[in-house]
Order: C-alpha cells, then sequence, then structure tokens
C-alpha cells in the first residue's frame, strides 16, 4: 500500500499569489494513497527540508510529492532530502505548480484547480515508482576543448593544471583567435599578442595538452565520461615533426598576392604560410586553394608546375599528397570555445541578414572593420602601425566611427547588443589620435555600454582626454566622392543633419557565432539560439553548461563578450571539468531501459531504434545449456533513457526506469479527476 | 463533419476543454518553464505529463486520454535535427503521421490533436501553442465519443470520484507473469 | 505575347502623359499588348494607405480583382506610387491573416489573388533581350549609343524589399540594365535611390529643390548627360522644378521617362515619345545626340574605307614579291 507524503510550497509568494496552497494539500489529504499532505513557505530551505524528512520517519511514507518549482530546479535537493531521511530517493517526484501553473495563470481558482489536478497526477504516479540505485559509470579523465581561442586557451590550461589531459583543436593554423589580430586591449591599452602569447605557448608547451591545429570535429559519439571523438586532422602537406619553422619555404614561394586572413584582407600572404609571426605552432600550412602547383593539379596537368617551397626544405618535411586524417580522441569531457566572427556587410548573406548596401556592402575601400583597423594600429600590421587608407596608403586626417552596425538592427537581422563595440570605439579613437595628432576622430553612437570595471572611465577619456568628438545619431549612407567618403548622419541631441567628408570610415559590426556553428552542434547535441549562438543550460545559475551533460561552452560562442568575461567563463568550465573528474566512477541517474526476459520475443526493433546501439541481442538458455531463444539486452552503461525502444516494443518487454508504462498510465488515468 | 470549425455554441455554455499534452523534458518541458519564468499568461487547460522524449509516446497514451476525459491532446518535442537522444523525435513524427491518419478513420476529429515543435527557448511558442489547441478544442466542444472508447467494465471515472484501478496490458501482462 | 493589364493610373493620363504615350509606342514595338482595365480606379497612393489599413489595401485590390476578372495575370502599373500600393496589397492579403477573406467582401467582388504587378522598369529589363537585338538593326544610328545616362530609382521602385523583390534595395541595377541594353553607358553614381522630395513638391518646395540639387549635382559630377527616370513625381520633381535648382549659367540636365529612352535607342522620334512635353527642353540635347551619332557612322564608314584600302594595298604588295 502507498503511504505518500504531499507537501505544496508556497514559494514564498511565487506560488501563494495564485494557488491556494493550504486547499491544494487539503484536497490531497484524503487522495487514496497519501498519508500525509502539508503545505509550507519554502520547502527547498533547511526548516522545509527538515519538515519533509520529519513527516517520512514519523509517517513511514513509500513516496513523496513536492508540488512547487520545475524539477529542472529542486528535483536533485529533494531527492537527496529523502535519501538523508531514508527514503530511497527516486521515490520522490515534483508536481510544476509554479513554472506550470502559478507563474502562468492569473485566475486563483483555476490555478488552484490546476495545481490539484497537477499534484494528484504525479501522486498516481509515484503509487508505481520503484527504489532504484544509481548506476555507476567510469569516467576518462581527458577533456576536449574546442577551439584555441583566448577562451579555449585558458580552459585548456586550467584543466591541465589540474592534472589531467587536455586536447585542444583549433580549425586554423595557429592557435590565439581573434586576439592575436587585436593591438591594444581595453580597458589598460595593454598589447594584445604580448599578453596573449605567453598563454599560448604555456598551451603548446604543457605535459598534459596536447594540440591539434588545422583541425575540425568530424564525429562524436558517446555520453558524459564515455566520449569518443573523431578528429579530421586537415593535409598540412608538412610535417609537423620534422619542420623546424625556418620559415625558408615561405620565403621561396612565388604566390605572394593571396589576401591574409590574419590580416583581415589588408595584407597579402604566400600560399604556404604561417599567419603571423608569432603563431604557435610555428608550422606552416599549405594552402591548396591558392597554390600554384595544386591549382596545376585540379586542372588535370601532368606535371606539378611547381614545388619550389619543397626544394628550399631542407628538413624535407613538406609533401603535396598528403590527405586529411582521422584521429580518434576518448574523452570524459568537452568545452566548445569557438569564439565568433563579424558581421561581413557584403551583399552575399547567411539566411536572415541584409548586409549594408546604404553603407557601400563592403565595396568601398575606406570603408573597413572593426579587426581591419586592429591589423591597421597593429606594429605588426600591413602598416606597421601607422594608420594609413587602404585605397592610397595616405594618413586619413578625419576618421568616422560607426557603432552599432548590424548590431541593434532587427531590419538587419540581429536585434542584440553585442556588448564589445562602444569600447573598442573608444579605444580605437585614441589609437587614431595618439598615433595622427592633428586627427579628428567622430563617433556616431546610439548609446555608449561601458558596464565593467574602468569601462567607463575609459570611454570617457577617448572624448575629454583625446578629444573624439562623440555624436547621438545614426548614420544613413556612405558612399565615395572622389577622394573622400561622404558619411550621412543625424545628430539627435542638436536636430542637424551631419555630412561629413571623411577619409575613412571604421564599421562596428556585430559579433556573430562563427561559421558552422550549427553543425558542430548537431554533433555535440547541443542546441543553438536564433542566432546561432549555444545554448546554456540555464541562462542566470548555469551560464557554463550546455543541456547535453558533459558538453561545456565558453567565450564568444555563446554569446558576445569581452577577453575578461570569456577567461572567467573558460576557467569556470575549468571548474566544472575538474569537478567532473573528481571522482572516479560517475554516478548516472538509473533512467535505463530494462528488458523482461519472459517475454521478449526477440523480435530486435528496440535494436533498430536505439540512437545509442545500447541494445544487443542475446541467446537464453535453459537449465540444461540448451540455448531456448533470442532476447534483447540493454547496456546501462550506454542507454541513454529515451524511451523508444519501449514504444516500439511488440510484446511491452522493455521498460524505461522512472518512465515505465504503469507509471505514465496512471499519470493519464488521474485526468478522470478533473473537475 | 463540417470542415469549418463551429464556434458559435462551445464558449456560451462554458465548456472549457481539458488538455493532456505529451511533451519532451529537454525541450518542450523547459520550454515550458522557460514560459513560466518569464511569466507568459497561458490558458489553464493543458495538463502536462512529462516523457523523457516523444520518442517514449506510445500512440495508446492518446487513445488512454481521450478514454479517461481529455477533449484534446498535445505532443510537442524538440526540433528535428536537434532531439537531446539524437533521433526520438523522428520516431515520433512518424508514429504520429501515421497515427493522426486512424484516429481520422476511426472519426476522431484530427483538430483535436495538435503535433508541435518547442525548443528549449521557445517559451512564447508553447504559450502560442497552447492557446492555439485551446481554441480549437473549445470550438470543437467536448469530447463525448470517449465512452465509446473505454471497454465496458473499465470503471470509467465520473469528474465526481476516483477510477476503479485499471488494468493496463503491461500490468496485466506483469501480474499474469509473476 | 499574351496581353498585360495596364493600369495608368492618376498620373499617365495627366501630368505625366509622356510616359504613357512613350510607353505606348515602346510596346507596341517591341510586341507588348497593353490593355488597359476596363473600369480602373484610385488606388489610394497619395493618402489612402495613410488613412486607414483596410482601405489601403481595398483601393488597390480592387483594380488587381478588376484585372483578374478580366482574364489577365500580369499588371503593368508605371507609376511608381501605384506600383508600390498595387504590390503592398498583394502581399498584404497574401500574409495577413483573415485578408484574404475579408478583401471580397470588401470590394463586392471575388478576388484570388493571383497577378503578378509589374513596373515598366521591369517590363523593359525583361524585354532587354529583344531591345537589344531591335536596337543593332534600327535604320538610324542610334542616338544613344555611348552617352552617359544616369539611373535615377528614387524611393518606391525598389522599397521595400519585401514588396518590391525584383532588385537590390540599395544598390539597383535593373534600370541600369536596360540603359545598358539601348546601347548607352550606365554610370556608376551615389543618388540612385535618394529622395527626391516626393508629394512635398507643392507643400515643402524648398525641401524638394534641395534634394533635387543634390541629386542632379552628383549625376553631373559623374558626368551623365542626362538622368533616366521612372516615376511620374520624380520627373516633376527633377524636371519641372530644375529651373528653380539650376545655378546662373549652369548648363540644364535633361530628365527622360526610361520608356522615352528606350523609345529613341529604337528609332522612334522625339515627338511621338512625347518629348516635347517636358520643361527642360530635350531638343538641344536630341540635336546633339544625332549629330553625334551621325558623325560616328561616317567616322566608321571611313575607318572601315581606311582599313579595306590598307588591306588591298598590302595584297597589292605581296603579288607584286611573289
Amino acid at each position: 500500500m502507498s503511504r505518500i507524503g504531499v507537501f505544496v510550497c508556497h514559494c514564498g509568494e511565487n506560488i501563494a499569489r495564485t494557488v491556494d496552497c493550504a486547499a491544494v494539500a487539503e484536497a490531497l489529504k484524503d487522495h487514496p494513497g497519501v498519508a500525509v499532505a502539508e503545505d509550507y513557505k519554502y520547502m527547498c530551505s533547511d526548516p522545509g527540508q527538515a519538515l519533509v524528512k520529519k513527516a517520512i520517519e514519523d509517517n513511514n511514507l513509500t513516496g513523496v510529492v513536492i508540488a512547487a518549482c520545475s524539477p529542472h530546479m529542486h528535483e536533485k535537493t529533494f531527492r537527496r532530502a529523502c535519501d538523508q531521511a531514508g527514503l530511497n530517493k527516486f521515490m520522490c517526484e515534483m508536481a510544476n505548480v509554479r513554472e506550470h501553473c502559478s507563474w502562468i495563470h492569473e485566475d486563483r481558482g483555476e490555478a488552484t484547480d490546476k495545481a490539484i489536478d497537477i499534484t494528484r497526477t504525479i501522486v498516481e504516479k509515484v503509487k508505481h515508482n520503484r527504489p532504484l540505485e544509481s548506476i555507476h559509470i567510469p569516467v576518462t579523465k581527458r577533456a576536449l576543448v574546442i577551439g584555441g581561442g583566448i577562451a579555449g586557451i585558458q580552459a585548456a590550461l586550467d584543466i591541465a593544471d589540474g592534472g589531467h589531459e587536455v586536447v585542444l583543436i583549433e580549425k586554423e593554423a595557429s592557435i590565439g583567435g581573434h586576439m592575436s589580430q587585436l593591438s591594444e586591449t581595453f580597458p589598460t591599452l595593454d598589447c594584445s599578442q604580448c599578453i596573449l602569447t605567453p598563454r599560448m605557448v604555456e598551451a603548446y608547451q604543457h605535459p598534459n595538452i596536447k594540440l591539434h591545429t588545422w583541425s575540425e570535429v568530424e564525429k562524436v559519439e558517446g555520453y558524459i565520461g564515455n566520449f569518443e571523438v573523431t578528429i579530421r586532422k586537415k593535409a598540412r602537406s608538412v610535417d609537423e615533426d620534422l619542420c623546424n619553422g625556418c620559415g625558408d619555404c615561405q620565403a621561396a614561394c612565388p604566390a605572394k598576392r593571396i589576401p591574409s586572413e590574419f590580416e583581415a584582407g589588408l595584407g597579402k600572404r604566400t600560399a604556404i604560410y604561417v599567419p603571423f609571426p608569432q603563431a604557435v605552432p610555428n608550422i606552416p600550412v599549405l594552402d591548396r586553394e591558392n597554390c600554384t602547383l595544386f591549382k596545376g593539379r585540379r586542372k588535370g596537368l601532368a606535371k606539378d608546375v611547381c614545388g619550389k617551397c619543397k626544394e628550399a626544405c631542407l628538413k624535407a618535411a613538406i609533401d603535396f599528397d598528403t590527405e586529411d586524417t582521422f584521429v580518434t580522441e576518448a574523452v570524459g569531457a568537452i568545452v566548445v570555445a569557438t569564439g565568433f566572427k563579424l558581421y561581413d556587410i557584403g551583399r552575399e548573406q547567411p539566411e536572415g541578414l541584409k548586409g549594408y548596401g546604404e553603407y557601400g556592402y563592403g565595396e568601398v575601400p575606406d570603408v573597413i572593420d572593426g579587426l581591419q583597423f586592429e591589423r591597421l594600429a597593429s606594429a605588426s600590421g600591413p602598416t606597421e602601425g601607422a594608420i594609413l587608407r587602404p585605397s592610397d596608403g595616405k594618413e586619413p586626417k578625419t576618421v568616422v566611427f560607426v557603432h552599432c552596425v548590424g548590431s541593434r538592427d532587427p531590419e538587419k537581422g540581429i536585434s542584440y547588443c553585442s556588448k564589445i563595440c562602444c569600447m573598442y570605439n573608444a579605444k580605437h579613437a585614441m589609437l587614431y589620435k595618439h598615433k595622427v595628432h592633428d586627427g579628428r576622430a567622430i563617433a556616431f553612437y546610439m548609446d555608449i555600454r561601458a558596464a565593467g570595471k574602468g569601462y567607463d572611465e575609459f570611454s570617457r577619456r577617448a572624448i575629454e582626454e583625446d578629444g573624439a568628438e562623440y555624436v547621438r545619431g545614426r548614420v544613413s549612407r556612405i558612399f565615395r566622392e572622389g577622394d573622400k567618403v561622404k558619411v550621412w548622419g543625424y545628430d539627435t541631441l542638436s536636430g542637424e543633419q551631419v555630412v561629413i567628408d571623411a577619409d575613412m570610415v571604421v564599421l562596428a559590426t556585430a559579433m556573430r557565432p562563427q561559421d558552422g556553428i550549427r553543425e558542430l552542434a548537431q554533433k555535440l547535441s547541443v542546441s543553438t539560439d536564433e542566432h546561432g549562438f549555444i545554448n546554456e543550460a540555464h541562462p542566470k545559475l548555469r551560464p557554463v553548461e550546455t543541456n547535453t551533460a558533459g558538453v561545456f561552452v565558453a567565450g564568444a560562442c555563446q554569446a558576445p563578450r569581452d577577453i575578461p568575461d570569456a577567461v572567467a567563463m573558460a576557467s569556470a568550465t575549468g571548474a566544472k571539468v575538474l569537478g567532473l573528474f573528481s571522482a572516479d566512477e560517475l554516478e548516472r541517474e538509473p533512467a535505463v531501459a530494462v528488458v523482461d526476459e519472459n517475454t521478449c520475443i526477440g523480435c530486435m526493433r528496440c535494436e533498430l531504434v536505439c540512437p545509442y546501439g545500447a541494445i544487443e541481442q542475446r541467446e537464453i538458455c535453459a537449465v540444461d545449456g540448451h540455448v531456448c531463444g533470442q532476447v534483447a539486452y540493454v547496456n546501462p552503461g550506454v542507454c541513454q533513457g529515451c524511451g523508444t525502444c519501449q514504444a516500439v516494443c511488440l510484446s511491452k518487454s522493455v521498460e524505461l526506469q522512472t518512465f515505465t508504462d504503469e507509471q505514465i498510465f496512471s499519470e493519464i488515468n488521474a485526468l478522470a479527476y478533473w473537475e | 463533419m463540417s470542415d469549418a470549425i463551429d464556434t458559435s455554441g462551445a464558449a456560451a455554455n462554458g465548456f472549457e476543454p481539458r488538455i493532456t499534452a505529451f511533451v519532451c523534458n529537454w525541450c518542450t518541458y523547459t520550454g515550458a518553464d522557460l514560459a513560466g519564468t518569464s511569466r507568459l499568461h497561458m490558458a489553464s487547460n493543458v495538463r502536462i505529463i512529462r516523457l523523457p522524449c516523444t520518442g517514449r509516446i506510445d500512440p495508446l497514451f492518446i487513445i488512454k486520454a481521450f478514454e479517461r476525459g481529455a477533449d484534446g491532446v498535445i505532443v510537442s518535442g524538440c526540433h528535428p535535427a536537434d532531439c537531446h537522444y539524437t533521433t526520438g523525435n523522428y520516431h515520433a513524427r512518424r508514429r504520429f503521421a501515421v497515427f493522426h491518419d486512424i484516429m481520422e478513420f476511426i472519426g476522431v476529429d484530427p483538430r483535436r490533436m495538435t503535433f508541435s515543435w518547442v525548443s528549449a527557448s521557445e517559451g512564447a511558442k508553447w504559450r502560442d501553442v497552447v492557446n492555439e489547441a485551446v481554441t480549437n478544442v473549445r470550438a470543437l466542444g467536448p469530447f463525448d465519443a470517449y465512452r465509446a472508447l473505454a471497454p465496458e467494465d473499465a470503471g470509467v471515472a465520473t469528474p465526481a470520484g476516483p477510477a476503479a484501478e485499471v488494468a493496463t496490458p503491461a500490468a496485466t501482462a506483469k501480474a499474469e507473469a509473476s | 505575347m499574351t496581353d498585360v493589364a495596364y493600369y495608368p493610373g492618376c498620373s499617365l493620363h495627366g501630368t505625366s502623359r509622356e510616359f504613357d504615350e512613350s510607353l505606348r509606342a515602346v510596346a507596341a514595338e517591341l510586341g507588348i499588348g497593353l490593355a488597359e482595365i476596363a473600369d480602373w480606379s484610385c488606388c489610394g497612393a497619395s493618402s489612402g494607405h495613410t488613412t486607414d489599413h483596410l482601405l489601403g489595401v481595398a483601393l488597390p485590390a480592387r483594380n488587381l480583382a478588376l484585372a483578374e476578372a478580366q482574364g489577365f495575370d500580369t499588371v503593368l502599373a508605371p507609376c511608381a506610387a501605384c506600383y508600390n500600393r498595387l504590390s503592398a496589397a498583394r502581399l498584404a492579403i497574401a500574409t495577413e491573416d483573415g485578408l484574404a477573406e475579408r478583401i471580397p467582401d470588401v470590394l463586392g467582388r471575388p478576388f484570388a489573388n493571383s497577378v503578378e504587378v509589374h513596373n515598366a522598369v521591369e517590363l523593359l529589363r525583361d524585354a532587354s533581350a529583344t531591345i537589344e537585338q531591335k536596337v543593332a538593326v534600327a535604320v538610324a544610328p542610334n542616338p544613344l549609343k555611348g552617352v552617359k545616362l544616369a539611373a535615377y530609382y528614387g524611393c518606391l521602385l525598389v522599397r521595400p524589399f519585401e514588396v518590391c523583390g525584383y532588385d537590390d534595395p540599395e544598390q539597383p541595377t535593373s534600370m541600369d540594365d536596360v540603359i545598358e541594353a539601348c546601347g548607352a553607358d550606365a554610370v556608376d553614381w551615389d543618388m540612385k535611390v535618394e529622395c527626391c522630395g516626393g508629394a512635398f513638391s507643392v507643400s515643402r518646395t524648398a525641401s524638394v529643390l534641395r534634394l533635387g540639387r543634390a541629386i542632379i549635382e552628383n549625376a553631373r559630377s559623374h558626368s551623365a548627360e542626362a538622368i533616366i527616370v521612372a516615376c511620374p513625381l520624380c520627373h516633376s520633381n527633377l524636371d519641372l522644378r530644375q529651373k528653380a535648382m539650376a545655378r546662373r549659367g549652369e548648363e540644364p540636365l535633361p530628365i527622360l521617362f526610361v520608356t522615352e529612352m528606350v523609345g529613341l535607342a529604337l528609332g522612334l522620334a522625339p515627338a511621338d515619345l512625347g518629348m516635347s512635353r517636358h520643361f527642360v527642353d530635350t531638343a538641344p540635347f536630341m540635336t546633339r545626340l544625332v549629330k553625334q551619332a551621325a558623325e560616328r557612322v561616317v567616322a566608321e564608314k571611313l575607318a572601315k574605307e581606311e582599313a579595306a584600302a590598307k588591306a588591298a594595298a598590302r595584297a597589292e604588295k605581296q603579288k607584286v614579291s611573289a
């Protein structure tokens, strides 16, 4: 006989304002199978939990139903309390009367009736709950970090310093990410490369970090503690063990005019290249798209038409016949840190974005974006730090900085604020004025968002000390007129139209997730939002986890953010991973499918539908050893508990523990009680 | 059966439909949580039954729900390609497609059943699914035909009192086996 | 080619009669049948759509319904404002909840929203190949060959993109394509889609003058010899008001309708295209162009004769030396 305890939480005013909690308890008191029904202001608090524990002991309860918030919120809390009181924790369930009731309805009568229904339904379910034991699975104490920018590097270092091996993969030829392209960082104006490269080298040399650059994730299988990740190491054409980074191949390469991705298109590189001098690893990669030899091969030429790099290489490290290879890594946790890219204002746009025809679709040479300005300002950039116009190399005397290009603009497809642009625009204005003392820096803004430590002061400095002119208004058009770039804008504070004959315009384009993020998310079974940013498990309290256990997220791939926040987030994922690795075994919920071999007919439909390959066929033998049948068997370590097998089972022989047919039918039957 | 939904009589006599929703834990249940956290108000006629995945849904659940007094049913899970268990929602979709036709064949108005994809970040969409389903089912009126589905000795409940312990196939088999 | 339903609207039979005249002449040349919609009425482009949304949709929809009932599948609305309202009504009926059911009731006639709406630029762009062919075989030399023309789209031909959809809303090229098909050079200039002031011509004339001046100056600075338009109000603002915009001693810039331009390239006489109705006199412009074309033909002929002579001389020399 069931002896179930029902505990209705007021949650302060959150539930009690709309649901009459006392009435709910009262209604459940006489429900068959309910031994005790109480209500209390804060069930999850210490006294609340003590109340539950006492009731378990006093009434010899066989089950507990907490009518309160969502199980996603506090199921663990209450299950732990029951466990402490000696009741198997899987005999405890939550009835969601807050998120699914008190918070979404206004009428007290309706909400209270609904709360009673919901609670009764769960009571009926719990009557069929079974006392289960957690499953323990081994944990592979190695981590995979996807993305070698500042966030990925930080996460890798934290986990590696914690004593565990990390596989760090990066799709470019070098780690460092966008931070390596910046000249100086706000609010300190620290040289970006100076603070980044030591970390890069540390990651490269760390005994616990295994680095795969020029590599991408191909496939992910498994689950928390037991992932198997297949990594595609793209064909570099350069043997990483033989190469000593001398650079002779680059000097020898005849194809010298390929636009450099690192220089954001403002500089050129060779076909065989190291992206920047401080690259880690300092091993070049051969760009087969633009390599003369490979172009010849694609045309079907009989003989290779170049090979100068190979000839120049004294270590014989270059091999034109390498193919992509695949490496499989077994890891227990995955950190996604793939970073961002900037909104490209050009004509070709992915679905949902529109580009900026009114700003010239990226075809006016002296209209550049933030990363391009960083390369101009950078001492190791294409102009060695001089601010010069891309069109004619002259020093611009009037530079216009435009905030919010793409960001906060639902018409153009992006509604969010990119967070960093107000800060880096101030920085750019300052850097420009520091280098061109008689120059004019004019910034068109909507609002100034400078909320970090020292940020507002930094922003004010650009105006008060460095003479940047800030105009509150939007820019309606940018086009080339002769030698100048005409900027048409509006000053909302004075109510005047503003026309500027600028020499150069810098657009603060929106931060977006990287290309290919949705495909990667699908491989990891994590979800993305409508913009492509990775979804966190809970926006307030679980910002570095995803809804897929064992997959964590750090940095700008989850939302626009700056370097300090990316680093903090990365260290947070490090802490989560180290926590995960702190025990040899992972305790898993016993929500797995179990086959009743007595009734199983061995049709193996379940095996066909299992997404994890957790089901196999087994022979069962009679007492004398005779094989008398085939049945299905579910591997409890692999099963993830989806229940698809149970839905297709013809003989109703497989049961998903915690969601058995009896439990679900009892919930459905409880509908009969609706008023 | 007329094609147009008759909106005339239903609201007049104060009929409020009962709708059972079978939702998956990872997407729709969480999306419904988000609707709650965002305080998005909606009709109160829906009772959610949580499942790990829509792939777990046996068509018998839906029939049982109708038999037990539901006037409408909602099935909702993760968007295609986003299932937490990778393929569960595909099985649900296929199953539901066939089931939908069967229900129509036996005379159950298919407008009583709603199939939707609601992700964990779509609180507003869940609200819209709920409100739309309630509006549609309210206009179709109470589903009295359920009484014809229930077996005679099933002890079908009346709103006033509890049902007798109904023997589900699994429970019976279990009882017989042990 | 099946006939196209022609919706002239108020302007084409009134203040922009030359747009209508040149359109009919060009359509006849290109074999495009135009049949004016019987009993057409105002599309509400001036004030209808700012008064009430349903009215703003029903007024244009009536004309589309008439066209549908009269058996057409395409409506040609040369006036940019009419074009924009007819297209906007189409979009609204196709996308707004309940409107498709309500409109037939309001109109008092059935309407399936099956007709497409095009403007003159689209029509001519789609007929570019035909235009090029005919220009090549025209008897008179093409007066527009090599002439620099600025395509001025204004606001309503390409915006909003959801309504118009046939060209880029910020950097359109459809009219430029028609210019090129006529053998002329479409200049790359900056005011293609900048507003001319529209209906403020009377209430805010100073603004229209300022806007128009910027447009004309920019066209001039990019070496345009004339501006091509496809909107009665743009034409009026740039043509009728140009005298007030012009600086002392400045040569006025002719403003031509796109249909007039195509007509000229096809060898039609300016008088048949209504070009005498312009305020900025097109006669000097045409005289210059015709003279230029004649000179060009003569020069080409001379060059051919010289080349033939040289070739003959070479052949002679070879014969002798052989």
